[in-house]
């Protein structure tokens, strides 16, 4: 089962002297129970990728293909794509609008017209798998903490059953403690199975938790490949607002004093080996 | 030359709450400070912001901004001129439809003489970096711009004070480091700055930092004493590049003086002839 994404570009305002290319031949391939960042500046195309993925966006050029079906204006499928990819907005909780958790959490099935008794577990799964109490259900979502809130609205995805999450910068605005609990639940969805598409800023993050990273830029893929493959390029292509993890920097500095370290992420490695000296 | 602000013995209580969010909070802005608040969600960091400018008066204690008292309702709109806040959502802040017009809305509402509304304008803009951009509708800006226009409409009300809440907290890294260096700008020019934030790498440039943990003031003192010891029971993170830097400082690897920067720290291991 995967995603995929083939010579994909989009250009909006087309034909137009608005017109401005935000996609530009883009294909990557995403497989169930991966997890996979897209990094890149502001600008460089990764929200409109998102779009595409839900069929937000139907393609211009290229193609889109969700566990085989194909997204175009014809398709047959489109909700089907909708279902199976859960795409979650930033600060999703900005959407949250129903009288209470249940409601919120149950309104997409609902309206695809699944009865409510299977509703009932749908909602008490996705609560579960969010990490929130079923005794929430009859609260207003309003009243809960920002942390909470942005559990709902993740609950409301998956309470869709979606094979596929689209995440865009979720962990944004959270404190320290708020973004490893929801990084955490990531990585739950991930083991049992999910395919995960995070959009984020965030190389530390994508560095040390993702499997695979997509770097875009004017969107075009300037690259791809495991966090071990891309630390070295990241570093050296200096992508205005993608910050260099702290650590990996200090390395980098440190090396190109001549100092024979490796380059890496790790603070106690990096410790050790500045311990024994690297040697000028 | 008086504080900026002074808290004695604050407390506030949110009508209806049972627990209070603030209690026994005492500390004093001098002016020209940078003051870091750092807190975990809830802390009660926001709730402190909302005092230094008078949109909360404390339920106990006294707070006493540029020499007014609080709490009488009199005082708040001189308060509110001399502390200008600047919130989290960039979105939200902006009331006119171009760049210039959002700027002059405050010294209009002052009823300023018109030329005096220009240069203030022109001045603020070029101290947050959207000169260029002074004639551009509001929505075509970014995030971070969006935050700068924010600054600058403070700026604009020419206070003495600007706090700060959480407002990088949702701006990329770009914006963040672009709100960064206006602020440091802003700080040598000798502004009084109050930054609340939960991120760490934002206080190095502070001068003096204050921690709460549910409602209360449990730490405050220099930036490099802070980094020295390790708070996970206030919910504080604890950076990695700040273990290593511990660990090299302890080992005597680096001089004490050398804040945990990576740049800082890579010069003083291997310093360039």
């Amino acid at each position: 089962m995967s995603l995929s994404v083939k010579d994909l570009s989009f250009t909006y305002h087309a034909g137009t002297p608005l017109a401005r290319r935000a996609l530009d031949s883009v294909s990557f391939e995403m497989n169930s129970g991966q997890w996979m960042a897209v990094v890149g500046p502001t600008g460089s195309g990764k929200s409109t990728l998102a779009q595409h993925l839900n069929a937000l966006i139907l393609p211009q050029e290229g193609k889109v293909t969700v566990d085989g079906m194909t997204v175009t204006h014809r398709s047959p499928d489109l909700r089907e794509v909708r279902r199976r990819v859960g795409l979650v907005f930033q600060y999703p909780e900005q959407q949250l609008f129903a009288e209470n958790v249940y409601d919120e959490v149950a309104f997409a099935p609902r309206n695809w017209g699944v009865d409510e008794g299977r509703l009932e577990v749908l909602v008490a799964r996705s609560l579960a798998q969010v990490g929130l109490e079923t005794s929430l259900s009859s609260r207003s979502p309003f009243s809960l903490s920002g942390g909470q809130k942005r559990r709902v609205a993740l609950a409301s995805v998956l309470a869709a059953e979606p094979e596929y999450l689209v995440l865009d910068e979720p962990t944004a605005g959270l404190d320290g403690g708020g973004v490893r609990e929801f990084l955490s639940l990531i990585a739950e969805l991930v083991r049992g199975g999910m395919g995960v598409l995070q959009i984020t800023h965030d190389l530390e993050l994508a560095l040390s938790r993702c499997d695979a990273i997509l770097v875009l830029d004017h969107g075009r893929v300037l690259g791809m490949g495991s966090p071990q493959d891309l630390v070295d390029p990241l570093c050296r292509a200096v992508l205005p607002g993608l910050i260099i993890p702290p650590v990996l920097d200090f390395s980098r500095r440190l090396r190109e004093r001549g100092l024979a370290v490796p380059l890496t992420m790790d603070a106690e490695e990096l410790g050790r080996r500045l311990e024994k000296g690297g040697r000028y | 030359m008086g504080s900026v602000c002074e808290l004695r013995e604050v407390g506030y209580t949110y009508p209806g709450a049972k627990t209070p969010a603030l209690a026994g909070i005492s500390l004093r802005i001098a002016p020209g400070a940078w003051v870091a608040l750092l807190g975990s969600n809830g802390s009660g960091k926001s709730t402190l912001a909302r005092i230094f400018n008078a949109l909360l008066v404390p339920t106990q204690g006294s707070s006493i901004v540029c020499g007014w008292d609080t709490g009488k309702e009199e005082h708040h709109a001189a308060v509110r001129r001399e502390v200008c806040m600047v919130f989290q959502n960039p979105e939200n802040q902006i009331v006119a439809a171009t760049v210039e017009e959002d700027v002059a809305f405050g010294p209009e509402n002052l009823g300023l003489p018109s030329e005096e509304i220009v240069s203030r304008v022109r001045w603020a803009l070029e101290v947050v970096g959207l000169t260029a951009l002074s004639r551009q509708p509001v929505y075509a800006l970014s995030g971070g711009q969006k935050q700068r226009l924010a600054v600058a409409g403070a700026l604009a009300l020419r206070p003495r004070c600007l706090v700060l809440d959480e407002a990088t907290s949702m701006l990329d890294p770009q914006g963040r480091a672009d709100l960064a260096s206006v602020l440091r700008e802003l700080h040598a020019e000798g502004m009084t700055l109050v930054s609340i934030t939960h991120r760490l790498e934002e206080i190095l440039d502070c001068d003096e930092v204050h921690v709460l943990h549910r409602g209360q003031q449990v730490w405050h003192g220099a930036p490099l004493d802070f980094f020295a010891v390790p708070r996970p029971e206030w919910g504080v993170e604890d950076p990695p590049l700040w273990r290593l830097w511990r660990r090299l400082r302890s080992g005597n690897r680096i001089p004490r003086t050398i804040f945990p920067r990576g740049k800082e720290m890579a010069e003083a291991l291997c310093p360039s002839r």
